[in-house]
């Protein structure tokens, strides 16, 4: 068995119309046992950067208290906040850093630019980036969100539009894996403000 | 010589030794399971690359970039780890641009060359990075391979990753001196394309980079030979309110100052103010 699949977890971003989307299913389970159904793993950054971890929850949050000190340096530094793309180099270097005994998380950086444009990018354990403008995935059921979000993914969507269609991404993919689900929330992340929703779904 | 060992974090490494020992596998990493080739034709050096990046048999990216820029007349195809790949020439950019600065002179081939193959030598190996190094410099054209052991060899066309022998079939077959840049440019990419087609690590698309005396020309998707061959008519539609949720938070990020003008003076530039608006949103 992997080490990633020790506690399960979901995770899916999404770039829309001048918006993005970033959403998780919430299951904290050791193996088969759930433990607990309001598990965090989307962390926000700043106003404009959300990051989310699957993986190992120990390294999911070593890792996410590593980010916020870093980030909290460099704003104290420059005045100002990382953008996305400066956030998810720092979380390329900081994964790199541990080459040879790494974390074993697998993140997806979200957020938006200084002209609104939609950033999404996602890291292998070790920290190698993969920018995409359309959807990333990842977490144990990885291939069946994949899937969905093939299938369901239009280009610049509205804001409730990518909340519906990255809801039913995440719905009908942890369906297909035994160890996510149980509780879902979303963040859709816009110029003006973030809403945050958590999903009514099936508890199995 | 430089002391790498700052640069590595090994406090997990019993951990995850134990693990595992407990029986947890490791994980596949991302490996660009790759088909990278380089010639010398008569003006300078063509790069070539597909664009794949594999994670076990799933592919991870299907549209990534190989061809790695480390200075603007020397590039480098990676194949291997690709955060090793991405990160090795990086760090060997870096330390050009800054001899660049402090020497004034522009990098050459074999300067890259040296540092690359001495950090990877400096790791035995396992820092897995295979790498085709091009570029022009005032002695002329040059193209080396690097293995991730640092031992390198200088060849006049060369290939490497998964999908190598498929290419140098294709150089073997059709490779001449003195090429001009149209056939270079049409040999490399058929070299790739018997890679994407023949390899299953490789995929996607073609990256080329040619590079001549002082200019370098970078194309991206050169060639985009597995375009899908249809898009869905009816794509699939989500109503507003298809999806049912239990709470709802909404934080309304914070509006712009507005600053009022005190100056009763100047009560009618009222677009002034708020272009000044603007630039107080920090």
């Amino acid at each position: 068995m992997s080490i990633y699949e020790y506690n399960g977890s979901a995770l899916i971003a999404m770039a829309g119309k001048e918006c993005v989307a970033i959403a998780s299913d919430t299951r904290f389970g050791v193996r088969n046992q759930t433990v607990w159904r309001e598990a965090q793993k989307i962390f926000q950054i700043n106003n404009k950067t959300f990051l989310g971890l699957g993986g190992l929850n120990t390294d999911i949050w070593t890792l996410k208290e590593t980010f916020r000190f870093h980030h909290n340096l460099y704003a104290l530094r420059e005045e100002r906040d990382m953008s996305p793309k400066v956030f998810a180099n720092l979380v390329s270097h900081v994964l790199y850093s541990h080459r040879f005994g790494p974390y074993f998380v697998s993140p997806i950086v979200c957020g938006l630019d200084d002209d609104n444009v939609p950033f999404l990018c996602g890291t292998d354990e070790i920290g190698a980036q993969e920018i995409t403008h359309d959807f990333i995935a990842t977490g144990t059921a990885v291939e069946s969100l994949m899937g969905v979000c093939e299938t369901f993914y239009k280009e610049n969507l509205e804001p409730e539009d990518l909340f519906e269609t990255i809801s039913q991404c995440l719905l009908a993919g942890v369906d297909r894996d035994c160890l996510s689900g149980w509780g879902a929330v979303v963040h859709v992340l816009t110029k003006d403000g973030i809403t945050t929703r958590k999903l009514k779904m099936r508890q199995d | 010589m430089e002391n790498y060992e700052q640069s590595f974090n090994y406090e997990n490494c019993l951990r995850n030794e134990e693990l595992t020992k407990q029986g947890y596998e490791k994980k596949k990493q991302r490996k660009t399971g790759t088909t990278i080739a380089g010639i010398i034709f008569k003006d300078g050096v063509v790069l070539g690359a597909d664009t794949r990046a594999t994670e076990g048999y799933i592919v991870a990216d299907g549209n990534c970039e190989k061809i790695h820029r480390i200075s603007d007349y020397i590039y480098c195809c990676g194949a291997g780890t690709s955060a090793d790949t991405e990160n090795t020439t990086a760090l060997i950019s870096s330390k050009l641009e800054l001899m660049r600065l402090t020497t004034g002179r522009e990098p050459r081939v074999q300067n890259a060359l040296t540092l690359l193959k001495q950090y990877l030598y400096h790791y035995h190996g396992y820092v897995s990075a295979a790498l085709v190094l091009g570029g022009v410099d005032f002695k002329g054209p040059h193209l080396h391979m690097i293995h991730p052991h640092g031992s390198t060899s200088t060849l006049p066309f060369l290939t490497m990753g998964s999908g190598s022998l498929a290419a140098m079939a294709v150089f073997e077959a059709e490779y001449k001196t003195d090429l001009d840049e149209e056939s270079a440019k049409n040999l490399v990419h058929k070299a790739i394309t018997a890679g994407i087609f023949n390899d299953l690590g490789s995929g996607g698309n073609v990256d080329l980079c040619v590079m001549k005396f002082q200019n370098t020309q970078f194309f991206r998707n050169f060639d985009k030979p597995n375009k899908r061959k249809f898009s869905r008519i009816n794509a699939y539609r989500f109503p507003k309110g298809t999806t049912q949720f239990l709470e709802e938070k909404v934080t309304l990020l914070r509006k712009n100052l507005v600053i009022e003008n005190l100056d009763k003076n100047n009560n009618n530039n009222d677009n002034d103010n708020n272009d000044n608006n603007d630039n107080n949103d920090l």
